[in-house]
C-alpha cells in the first residue's frame, strides 16, 4: 500500500509535502468551523451573542440554553419520537427485505425476473417526488398525524433487498446443500443459518437506515400536524420560526443536540466506512 | 441469479415472503406515482373536491410562465455549482490526502465528518453564520474590510450561501469515495506512467482522471440526486426560496405549490418532470452497473 501512495508523490521535495499538509490543515479548519462555532455559541447568552466583536469563547448559559432547547422547545420529546420511528422502520425494513431476498434466492419463484426488476426499479425513487399523491393516500387511510404515516410507507427497501440478496449469493452452495441433506427445515435454515450469517450486513444497514430516518424532514413536515408527535429535524425548524426574536444560543444548542446521535453512528461506522463503500459499489 | 437447487420449491410460500415488500411498494410508491401522473393532467380545486381535466395545461404553464422559468434557472444554477463544487473539492482533497506521507487517517476523519450531519442542521448553522445582525461571517468581514453585505437579501449572495451550505455538507461523501477509488488504482499503470517520465500534471490528466472516470460517473449520479432532492431543508431553513424566488429550487417550488398555494396539478406536473430525471439517472446507474467500478485490466 505504502508504495502506491509514494507513486504519486515521488521526487517531491520537503516543501511540496509541507504545502500539502498546510492546505489540508486549512481545509480541516474550514470544514470543522461551522459546527465548532455552533458549539461555542450554544453556550452564550443573547447579550454575549449580540456583542461586537463576537466572543469566540464558551459563554455562561450552557445549562440554560440546553435545558430550554430540550424542555421548552421539546427537542427531547422529538428526539424520543424520532428514535422510536427509526427503530420501528429499521426493524420492519430488515424483516421485509430478509423475507424478500430469501424468496429471490432460495425459492423457485414464478416471474422472478419481473418481480426483481419491479423491486429494483425503486432503488433511487425518493419520497419527495410523489409527496402530494402520497399525502393524499396516507390521509385517505386516516394515518395523518400517526406513527403509521412515518413508518409503514418506508418499510420496503430495494437497497436492503438487494444487499441481502448479494450477501446470500455469496454463501457457499455446499452449505445450503449440507443443511438440506441434514434435514434442516426452512425456518431453521433461515433463523439458525441465514440470520446469523447476515449479522454484519444487518448491522451496517441498520446504521444507515437509522440515519436516514433521523434526517427525515419534508415528509414529517407535511403529514404531522400534531406538535407532540413531530420528529426532530422539524422540531429544529420550529425553533427558528418562533414569534420572538430568535434566541440563537438555544437554536445552536438544538442543532448540537440534533447532530449528536448521527455523529455517534458515524464514528461507530467510521472504520467500516470502507464496507459501506463496497456496499455502494455493488459488485 | 439462479441457484440450481432452490431450498424450497413451494412457490406460494415464496410469493408470501415477497408479499410485504410488493404490497408496500404498490401502495406507497407505484400507486402514488401513477396518481401523480394522473393529477398532472388535472386542475384540482376546493381542496381536491373538484377535478377538471386540463390536458397538458399544467405543463404548458410550467414551461411558459416567467415565474417557473426563474425556478428552472435557479435549479440549474444551484445544481451545477453544488455538483461541480462538491465533486471538484472532494477530488482535490482526496488527491492531497492520498499524496501526503503522514496523518492520512487524521485528515480523512476530520474532513469527512460533516457528512454525518443532517441537511437541516447544516441549514440552521449557515442561517446563523450568515445572519445580518449576529452572523459571524459579517462580523469578520466588517472587521477585515469594513463591509457587511446582507447575504440573505441579495439574490446572488443568497444563492451563494445555499450552495455553500449544500457543498459543505456533502464534501465528505465525495472525499470518501474518491479516496477509496484512489487506493485501488492498478499499480502497474501508475508505475508505467512514472517510468515513462510523465510529470505530475500529465499523470493527473492522462492517468488519474481517466482511471477515476467510472467513480466520477457514479458520484455524478449520486450528487445530482442530492442537489435536486436532499437539499430541501437547506433551502427551507435559510431562504425559503427567496429573496424574490432567487433560490426557488424545483423541490421547494413543488412543496410550495402542493402544500401552500394548493396548486396540486402544477405540483404534480413538476413531480412528473423530476420523475423523468430520476428514471434517466436510474438507467444510467444500471447501464454502468455491469461494468462496475473496475480499474485496469486485472481485478
Amino acid at each position: 500500500m505504502r508504495k502506491v501512495f509514494s507513486l504519486f508523490r515521488q521526487k517531491e521535495g520537503w516543501g511540496k509535502g509541507m504545502f500539502s499538509h498546510l492546505t489540508l490543515l486549512f481545509a480541516v479548519a474550514v470544514v470543522g468551523a461551522p459546527v465548532l462555532l455552533a458549539l461555542v455559541f450554544s453556550t452564550q447568552t443573547p447579550a454575549q451573542i449580540f456583542s461586537f466583536p463576537p466572543k469566540l469563547a464558551f459563554g455562561t448559559a450552557t445549562s440554560e440554553n440546553y435545558s430550554l432547547a430540550w424542555e421548552t422547545y421539546r427537542l427531547g420529546l422529538y428526539m424520543k419520537n424520532s428514535l422510536f420511528i427509526a427503530i420501528t422502520v429499521t426493524l420492519g425494513k430488515t424483516l421485509t427485505a430478509f423475507l424478500a431476498a430469501t424468496a429471490f434466492v432460495y425459492f423457485r419463484l414464478p416471474f422472478r425476473g419481473f418481480f426483481f426488476a419491479f423491486v429494483l426499479m425503486t432503488l433511487m425513487m425518493p419520497t419527495e417526488i410523489m409527496i402530494v399523491a402520497l399525502f393524499d393516500r396516507v390521509t385517505a387511510l386516516g394515518w395523518a398525524d400517526s406513527a403509521f404515516a412515518l413508518t409503514v410507507p418506508f418499510m420496503a427497501s430495494a437497497t436492503s433487498v438487494f444487499l441481502f440478496r448479494q450477501h446470500f449469493l455469496q454463501i457457499p452452495l455446499e452449505l445450503v446443500d449440507a443443511a438440506r441433506v441434514d434435514g434442516v427445515g426452512l425456518s431453521a435454515f433461515m433463523l439458525r443459518i441465514l440470520l446469523p450469517m447476515s449479522r454484519n450486513v444487518i448491522a451496517a444497514m441498520a446504521l444507515i437506515d437509522f440515519v436516514y430516518v433521523w434526517n427525515q424532514y419534508l415528509w414529517p413536515l407535511v403529514i404531522i400536524r400534531d406538535g407532540s408527535r413531530q420528529m426532530v429535524q422539524v422540531g429544529l425548524r420550529m425553533m427558528t420560526s418562533g414569534q420572538d426574536a430568535t434566541h440563537w444560543g438555544v437554536v445552536m444548542a438544538g442543532a448540537v443536540l440534533t447532530l449528536l446521535p448521527p455523529l455517534c453512528v458515524f464514528l461507530l461506522l467510521q472504520r467500516s466506512l470502507a464496507l459501506s463503500v463496497s456496499l455502494g459499489r455493488e459488485k | 441469479m439462479n441457484i440450481s437447487t432452490p431450498f424450497s420449491s413451494n412457490r406460494w410460500l415464496g410469493l408470501l415472503f415477497l408479499l410485504p415488500t410488493l404490497l408496500i411498494l404498490v401502495m406507497f410508491l407505484y400507486g402514488p406515482i401513477l396518481e401523480t401522473l394522473r393529477l398532472s393532467f388535472h386542475q384540482v380545486a376546493f381542496l381536491g373536491l373538484r377535478e377538471e381535466f386540463c390536458g397538458l395545461g399544467n405543463y404548458r404553464d410550467l414551461f411558459f410562465e416567467p415565474g417557473y422559468r426563474r425556478m428552472f434557472q435557479a435549479t440549474l444554477i444551484f445544481t451545477f455549482f453544488t455538483v461541480t463544487g462538491g465533486m471538484g473539492l472532494g477530488l482535490l482533497l482526496a488527491l492531497l490526502v492520498h499524496g501526503v506521507k503522514g496523518g492520512r487517517g487524521f485528515y480523512r476523519l476530520f474532513l469527512i465528518w460533516p457528512y454525518a450531519l443532517s441537511p437541516a442542521v447544516a441549514g440552521v448553522i449557515f442561517l446563523f453564520l450568515f445572519s445580518n445582525q449576529v452572523g459571524l461571517v459579517n462580523a469578520g468581514l466588517d472587521a477585515l474590510f469594513g463591509r457587511h453585505p446582507d447575504w440573505l437579501a441579495s439574490p446572488a449572495l443568497a444563492m451563494t450561501v445555499v450552495v455553500g451550505a449544500a457543498i459543505w455538507k456533502n464534501i465528505g461523501y465525495n472525499l470518501i469515495f474518491y479516496l477509496a477509488a484512489l487506493s485501488s488504482l492498478p499499480r502497474d499503470v501508475l508505475e508505467a506512467a512514472r517510468m515513462d517520465g510523465a510529470g505530475h500534471v500529465m499523470r493527473l490528466l492522462r492517468v488519474f482522471l481517466p482511471l477515476l472516470a467510472p467513480m466520477t460517473l457514479f458520484l455524478l449520479v449520486v450528487n445530482l440526486m442530492y442537489a435536486v432532492f436532499d437539499v430541501f431543508p437547506v433551502v427551507d431553513l435559510i431562504t425559503k426560496g427567496g429573496p424574490s424566488d432567487a433560490t426557488l429550487l424545483m423541490i421547494y417550488s413543488l412543496y410550495r405549490d402542493g402544500f401552500e398555494f394548493l396548486k396540486t396539478g402544477s405540483a404534480a406536473a413538476q413531480s412528473v418532470l423530476l420523475l423523468g430525471a430520476v428514471a434517466f439517472l436510474t438507467l444510467v446507474k444500471f447501464r454502468t452497473y455491469g461494468r462496475g467500478i473496475h480499474y485496469g485490466g486485472r481485478q
